[in-house]
């Protein structure tokens, strides 16, 4: 009887530092509530927050193969579905501060801005596109999707493009003309950008490449 | 325009005696809650306190016709002249929009701690008999009102405001606009040193507004020299601001250096920005969107569920005649 695959993985601290990472928000959100340090505006503060956190998540989940393809490190690669899942988590409940808290479950309310709106628009088919991606995130699912699963996988690039879109339109100012406070969109788009580039496979066999050599020469 | 306020038009049998009205609000400010419920009483309130004959008269479909006016004279009161309570000095203070500070509307406060609001002058010149530039002063010593005013941010929040304050047309009359003078310009100081925002490229600086000169002499454009009896505030825009009650508050334009009355309709800086969004009249609106947000509801700072928004901030009697045959669609 093989042994090998019968031990645990280990626990890195890599994996440590991601799950402190992915719970340290949450907990500033409540102890904030409570301790009142939240604007006079908490409901608008809470949902804004937890967007950015999203966001960050879902940068974070995305960062893990160019970081592979860079550095040669292994470990990014097991962790992308814990960096997807707690961006899947913030957007939950940043939508779920967005009808509930902001808008009482007021459909007529909500329809008015969903419907029209179009940050509330790409912001809701930006959750619509993760549910399926965090539902297929275990093994089981993978198993079973095999090639297809991939594919399914890859929606989580339109994803990015989606919520950093949703982002500056949620913001004054109009992100085409550079104009207004557009300045933090413009930065994580940017780097949304630069992850998705080295994803492109001539680019991606270059700058394998370039670390193969480095690694040689060293 | 008259069917466009239907959702403030209160059947008899809901309007509520001031005294209940008041009990009722204080339950539900123990609750936690001041619902759109309390709105409609409050409605309720100001629609027998103008007909003066009761509610027995109201049919169940009339529409109010006449709101109470705002009072010159605000000192002591707690309610604005539709019943809605008063925002705190640390609500006030501590949540600004202020772009030539930060962004972020809780880092303005700190940030202008140490502005410098005095000595302070307004240059007011343009097509005016008598250009003058005032010292801060000479404007405190124009007929200071107290005023209690709703301000309706763009973002779809709300406050209501104890203003002190001289109505602008007294200053203008004193400078005696032109004939061809059509519209006011205000700018904003200009000092990165005093203003870090004004350093961000991606706005252009300094802060201006306009007003048509009609808007500018109606009696609820105020220029504000205080609030809760005090000095303007730094966040708030000391030491001097417009405010304009029934548009949104980016046209209420902050820190003022000088005041200018053209012919043509001036530049300003959010429309400067983005054209298609920030309309020159922005009259609040709830019928029209802003063209990525939807302007029907608004939160009351201090409260949990949202209010429908009132056309023109609830200062319908006071200014709709000024855009009489005007589309506001159009003319957002």
């Amino acid at each position: 009887m093989p042994t090998i695959s019968r031990t645990k993985p280990k626990t890195t601290w890599f994996q440590v530092v991601i799950h402190i990472f992915g719970w340290l928000p949450l907990a500033w959100i409540v102890y904030a509530y409570f301790a009142g340090k939240l604007s006079v505006n908490p409901i608008q503060d809470i949902e804004q927050q937890l967007g950015h956190i999203a966001v960050y998540f879902l940068i974070a989940s995305l960062a893990c193969t160019p970081l592979y393809t860079m550095s040669g490190w292994r470990e990014p690669l097991k962790r992308r579905r814990a960096l997807g899942l707690y961006c899947f988590m913030y957007a939950s409940l940043h939508v779920l501060t967005f009808t509930g808290l902001d808008y009482g479950f007021n459909l007529q309310l909500i329809g008015g801005v969903v419907l029209k709106k179009p940050y509330a628009i790409v912001g809701l088919a930006t959750f619509i596109l993760l549910i399926p991606l965090a539902v297929t995130s275990f093994r089981w699912w993978q198993k079973k999707l095999g090639r297809k699963w991939t594919n399914l996988h890859r929606l989580v690039y339109l994803a990015g493009v989606l919520d950093i879109l949703h982002y500056a339109w949620a913001k004054k100012g109009d992100i085409f003309r550079l104009s207004g406070d557009i300045l933090r969109p413009l930065l994580w788009g940017l780097l949304l950008l630069l992850l998705l580039t080295l994803r492109i496979p001539p680019v991606r066999r270059w700058v394998s490449s370039l670390r193969q050599k480095s690694a040689r020469a060293a | 325009m008259e069917q466009k306020l239907k959702h403030i038009s209160v059947p008899s049998s809901e309007i509520t005696p001031h005294s209940l009205y008041l009990s009722r609000r204080d339950f539900l400010k123990t609750a936690g809650i001041v619902s759109a419920t309390a709105f409609l009483a409050a409605c309720g309130v100001n629609l027998s306190s103008t007909t003066g004959t009761g509610s027995g008269t109201q049919t169940p479909t009339q529409l109010p016709t006449k709101s109470p006016p705002v009072p010159d004279n605000a000192r002591g009161l707690t309610t604005d002249e539709l019943g809605n309570s008063l925002n705190t000095l640390d609500q006030i203070t501590n949540y600004n929009n202020y772009y030539e500070f930060s962004t972020s509307k809780q880092a303005v406060n700190p940030l202008s701690k140490n502005f410098k609001s005095t000595p302070w002058s307004v240059e007011v010149s343009g097509l005016v008999q008598n250009p003058k530039t005032y010292a801060l002063e000479d404007l405190l010593k124009f007929n200071q009102k107290e005023r209690i005013y709703r301000l309706r941010c763009v973002e779809a929040w709300s406050m209501v405001i104890p203003w002190t304050g001289f109505e602008l047309a007294d200053l203008l009359n004193e400078v005696q606009p032109m004939t061809s003078a059509k519209y006011v310009h205000f700018v904003t100081l200009m000092d990165k040193t005093e203003m870090p925002g004004e350093g961000d490229p991606l706005y252009p600086w300094p802060y201006s507004e306009g007003l048509r000169l009609d808007e500018a002499m109606q009696r609820l454009t105020i220029i504000a020299t205080g609030l809760y009896g005090q000095p303007l505030p730094n966040p708030d825009g000391a030491p001097l601001r417009l405010v304009v009650p029934w548009k949104y508050g980016f046209k209420s334009i902050k820190a003022i250096v000088k005041i200018e009355l053209t012919e043509t309709q001036p530049q300003t800086m959010w429309n400067t920005i983005s054209p298609q969004e920030y309309g020159f009249y922005s009259n609040v609106n709830p019928n029209v969107d802003h063209p990525r947000w939807s302007q029907a509801s608004e939160r009351r700072i201090g409260e949990l569920s949202r209010r429908p928004t009132l056309m023109f901030n609830g200062y319908y009697d006071e200014v709709a005649s000024l855009y009489t045959g005007l589309d506001l669609r159009a003319n957002y």
